[in-house]
């Protein structure tokens, strides 16, 4: 036999014909128009391909990734959450039969069954039939699992709380530069920061940030002695000057007085509401 | 003088056989949706693998800044995605082409299912192909941690002690992959960053060249 360039193939000759064939028909053996791989197919795939790349890249550009704060393993009240991928999974477990004692039902039973089945599905479903109308069984069972894992992905996910998510996401966190000189910073050390944060950025769930505070030095010294809101009083011990010194310190850091405060975000306004409610 | 050099290779080793086996097959009319639309259907593995060959270069680029260590890990992320060139788009396409994939893979095992593709004599590239599935979906678990912010913290909490309530086996599993029974920390990172870039990508090449050649050996099934 010839070898190198000259070396003749004709349709898929790799694949030996004989009498202990296993393979099936060959499609080429089906009449209709065959087209070579090399290049006219191809090409073709590749115009899908740009195609799908086009899309895709406007996704990426159109939702820049999520990044959340820091892991913190002390953030109280954070609710796990997995890719979306998992979710019929992180799902299954909140069912009764499928939690506590019964747990290993909802980790190892049921995806180990359903995901076992669907590797051995060619010797579980091993007639020759290849349409669907054949092989009812199998075909019920696989829409069956395709159905409970699009059901149980759309309970899992209506029920999380995105806008609360949202807060934990570094896009919305509010940066200070905080000033470690400043002679109040100790002060807010001792008292504020639990809640309050190192820089001012507030904690999602427990406290909100403290930037571009509606506030004047007046009342905010009234906050951190009477408390606000959710806040309990008497968060604040220490003498009047460390109180004086603490006021300064919220306000040069967050740069905002409170004629600054007028007309600005809402965030604001949720916090003046915040002052009427303490009153 | 190209061909000269393939020539002077081509006499001593013998290639042409070699891409000949990819290029020259003929692709039925069946499969080829510019004789009937329907067959796009047949896109979808490809598409998986493009968008594999897209996680495996924007992974490559992000390991040129990430840190596998608890203390910098989430910082050079978030220097990667506000400070470097480009490194958002990068981080971008490995973090919703982890999505993709997973969308592909699953209306790729759709179509193969529904149209009893699977049957002889394609059983082992079917199973071969489920295993693929696994791997991917273990490579989004491996991968959901590295960026070390809270939610890959918790969910890989929650993970690890799935992973734990395996009868028997559970505790040796869990401190396999956190490397603590109880911690997950620093360990875990560095455990699931070796994971996610060398052991499953190693895996994943083994099972997409099986993939290929045995699809190449037996080809495409035939129309319903």
């Amino acid at each position: 036999m010839q070898k190198g360039k000259g070396m003749k193939f004709v349709g898929d000759s790799r694949i030996k014909v004989g009498p202990k064939q296993t393979i099936p028909k060959d499609y080429s053996e089906y009449p209709g128009r065959t087209e070579p791989f090399w290049p006219n197919f191809l090409l073709k795939e590749w115009l899908v391909g740009a195609v799908f790349l086009i899309g895709f890249l406007c996704l990426v550009a159109a939702h820049p990734s999520p990044l959340e704060i820091k892991a913190d393993p002390n953030t109280s009240g954070y609710i796990p959450l997995p890719d979306w991928y998992f979710l019929f999974l992180y799902e299954l477990l909140k069912y009764e039969f499928a939690a506590a004692e019964y747990v290993v039902i909802g980790t190892i039973g049921i995806p180990g069954l359903a995901f076992g089945a669907l590797l051995l599905a060619p010797f579980l479903d091993s007639k020759p039939g290849r349409r669907p109308t054949q092989r009812p069984i199998a075909v019920i069972l696989m829409l069956l699992a395709v159905v409970s894992v699009f059901w149980l992905t759309y309970e899992s996910a209506s029920a999380v709380n995105w806008e609360e998510r949202a807060e934990y996401s570094v896009s919305n966190m509010t940066e200070v530069e905080v000033d470690k000189d400043h002679a109040g910073y100790e002060v807010y050390a001792n008292n504020c920061m639990s809640c309050h944060g190192d820089s001012l950025q507030g904690v999602p769930g427990m406290a909100p940030d403290l930037v571009d505070l509606p506030y004047d030095a007046a009342a905010i010294k009234d906050i951190a002695q009477n408390g606000i809101g959710e806040m309990p009083a008497d968060m604040f011990t220490g003498s009047e000057e460390e109180l004086n010194q603490l006021a300064d310190f919220i306000l040069t850091a967050s740069g905002g007085e409170a004629a600054e405060g007028e007309g600005e975000s809402s965030g604001s306004e949720d916090s003046s509401e915040g002052e009427d409610s303490a009153e | 003088m190209l061909n000269k050099i393939y020539d002077w290779i081509d006499e001593r080793l013998d290639v042409t056989p070699i891409w000949r086996d990819i290029a020259d097959h003929e692709v039925p009319e069946h499969v080829n949706p510019a004789h009937h639309f329907s067959a796009f259907v047949y896109c979808f593995g490809g598409l998986t693998f493009f968008v594999v060959v897209i996680q495996i270069l924007s992974g490559m680029f992000l390991t040129m800044y990430y840190v596998p260590d608890i203390e910098n890990a989430w910082e050079s992320v978030r220097y990667l995605q506000t400070e470097v060139a480009h490194g958002q788009i990068v981080r971008g396409m490995h973090h919703w082409g982890a999505s993709v994939v997973i969308v592909m893979i699953f209306l790729h095992t759709l179509r193969v299912f529904f149209q009893g593709a699977y049957k002889k004599p394609r059983e082992l590239n079917w199973v071969v192909g489920v295993l693929l599935f696994f791997v991917i979906l273990g490579l989004g678990f491996t991968g959901y941690l590295l960026p070390w912010d809270n939610k890959a913290f918790f969910a890989t909490q929650v993970g690890l002690e799935i992973a734990e309530s395996v009868p028997f086996i559970g505790t040796e599993i869990k401190t396999l992959l956190a490397g603590d029974p109880t911690i997950v920390g620093a360990q875990t990172l560095t455990r699931f960053f070796a994971i996610h870039v060398f052991f499953l990508p190693a895996v994943l090449f083994g099972l997409l060249a099986a993939h290929f050649i045995m699809i190449r050996r037996q080809g495409i099934s035939g129309p319903l």
